[in-house]
């Protein structure tokens, strides 16, 4: 088996007496996808901030790339290529499309202590946004403000930002979360097309779509990860039936 | 790009006028005296404007770095240190130490939090420089000499001064614009408007706006020199908050989203000050409520009345 390219090893956190993430261990490997599938209130977004560093885990490590980098930043995290998607979308809305991906690509190219030349003029960046935007299927709404783009274009932007960071794998918070079924079936398409060149940790509450292209699924239920394996194994479990379908399922 | 916005069409209009006046029949000393304000006004509110508008950092303290600036120039002229060789290394490095130190704490903070802790250190200037008795105390410090330029007196010449002061204020002009336009800039505006977006591409903010403030403050602490130099005097008052809320104002009038908005807002807010007076003296009263109106009325300052009437 290859070298995992993230490994969150025994992670805890507790809000009070609630143990929101609970001895989480789970590995992305080079190259899959990995979803992380759970009932709303399994602690998936507290999950993804401490993989991500805006939350400190109480306890446990997440080892990125060989590095410990537990105690790592957001931005820091972001340099050592662990690019994430925001479960709603967070774009700069003045900012033009360009804009948006070339200031991610910026954060990759040298130094942004920089006072003299305009940055809009760098043509470097404009051509790495410009990569980007053709990867989502956004290269004719490189102009516009990205305030401006309908819900689902900003969704390819999210993944768009996320992929001018060079990232080596990429965090996607629940990237399909309202968009419409067509825009479902394009965002897919591009993350199946991404995974030969990413390893992805997906989130995302559209099952079709996690069964459609993950190839290891993690399910998350009361902070604990309840089961772990193919799309055939957890769609076999019984224990994840109970989670999602609720106490009333368990035999009395 | 855009077309040529109108508000910068209209603030090359303001800048050529001001370089004109002299040789226009404008060339007597009150008048010069009005134009230096506005002009070390309008270079104050543009800094603020860069650090308000640009960065998204408020400051009401603002005034306090453009005061540290004015007393450098009192504190050496009282020990008749005034060529420009020394006062301006040593006017550049107090106002920028003085924003570091006091934009280190402050920056910690966001939004209401960041205005008061910038009013706090601006009001301890205030206080500080209050308590210096032997740089005039309260009742300020009439300086003996202008600064001078390497030995010579061209300071007291008034049309120098004048130019001295226009091409001061085009410098903060342009300085702002290319920075908020550089790479450092990008990240300023991105930081204004989406701090968690910035982060999660790779940039931590703070050093970012620590620097966007020192180099705001730097700016003010030179604008300072100047006004010192144009009232040859320097008064705790000159960095009290009311000088700060009146440079906010300056930036809001004209409007918060474009640096030139605060050269018209401070050109407006300078002539309405200058002008009211002459009618009442109770100007203030009409002074206030107008200044109220403008806020509710003019969304998005001058520049966004202007906008909206051609729009």
């Amino acid at each position: 088996m290859a070298e995992a390219l993230l490994s969150v090893q025994g992670l805890r956190k507790h809000y009070g007496g609630l143990a929101v993430t609970n001895d989480v261990s789970l590995e992305v490997l080079p190259g899959e996808i990995h979803a992380l599938i759970g009932p709303n209130g399994a602690g998936k977004t507290t999950l993804i901030h401490q993989i991500t560093g805006t939350v400190a885990p109480d306890a446990g490590r997440v080892v990125f790339a060989g590095a410990d980098v537990t105690r790592f930043s957001l931005p820091r995290r972001v340099h050592a290529g662990l690019a994430r998607s925001f479960q709603i979308t967070s774009i700069i809305a003045g900012f033009s499309v360009l804009e948006n991906v070339a200031l991610a690509a910026q954060g990759k190219s040298g130094s942004s202590f920089r006072f003299f030349r305009a940055a809009a003029g760098e043509e470097a960046l404009n051509e790495a946004a410009r990569n980007a935007l053709a990867e989502v299927g956004l290269a004719d709404r490189a102009a516009i403000i990205a305030g401006a783009l309908s819900h689902g274009e900003k969704r390819a932007l999210e993944i768009a930002i996320a992929l001018a960071t060079q990232p080596r794998l990429l965090l996607l918070d629940e990237p399909l979360a309202g968009a419409g079924p067509e825009e479902t079936e394009k965002l897919i398409t591009l993350l199946r097309r991404l995974k030969s060149r990413y390893a992805i940790l997906l989130v995302e509450h559209d099952m079709q779509a996690v069964f459609a292209l993950a190839d290891r699924i993690s399910v998350l239920a009361e902070g604990r990860i309840i089961a772990s394996g193919s799309t055939a194994e957890i769609r076999a479990s019984a224990e994840v039936r109970a989670a999602y379908l609720g106490e009333e399922e368990v035999p009395c | 790009m855009p077309r040529l916005r109108l508000d910068v069409v209209l603030t090359l209009l303001v800048l050529a006028a001001l370089a004109l006046a002299p040789l226009l029949g404008f060339g007597a000393n009150h008048y010069l005296t009005l134009f230096a304000r506005i002009m070390i006004l309008a270079a104050a509110a543009v800094s603020l404007s860069f650090l308000v508008g640009g960065a998204g950092l408020a400051s009401l303290g603002h005034a306090a770095a453009m005061g540290v600036g004015a007393y450098a120039v009192a504190i050496l002229d009282a020990h008749r240190l005034t060529d420009i060789t020394i006062v301006l290394p040593v006017a550049i490095a107090a106002a920028a130490l003085f924003s570091l130190l006091t934009g280190a704490i402050a920056i910690r903070t966001e939004g209401v939090n960041f205005i008061m802790i910038t009013l706090a250190f601006g009001q301890m200037a205030f206080f500080t420089a209050s308590s210096l008795a032997a740089y005039g105390g309260d009742d300020g410090y009439t300086l003996y000499d202008r600064t001078g330029i390497f030995g010579s007196r061209l300071m007291e010449n008034r049309l120098f001064f004048h130019y001295l002061c226009l091409g001061f204020l085009i410098f903060c002009w342009g300085i702002c614009a290319m920075l908020l336009a550089s790479r450092f800039g990008r990240v300023l505006r991105a930081a204004r408007e989406n701090p968690l977006r910035a982060q999660a591409v790779g940039f931590a903010p703070y050093p970012y706006r620590l620097l966007a403030y020192v180099i705001a403050g730097t700016l003010a602490g030179l604008a300072g020199v100047l006004f010192a130099n144009a009232t040859e005097f320097v008064a705790p008052a000159y960095m009290s908050w009311q000088r700060s809320g009146e440079l906010i104002f300056m930036v809001i009038l004209g409007g918060l989203g474009r640096l030139s908005g605060a050269i018209l807002g401070a050109v407006l807010f300078v002539l309405l000050e200058t002008w009211l007076p002459s009618l009442t003296t109770h100007w203030k009263m009409i002074f206030g409520p107008l200044l109220i109106l403008a806020v509710l009325f003019m969304r998005g300052g001058l520049i966004g009345f202007l906008g909206a009437r051609r729009g």
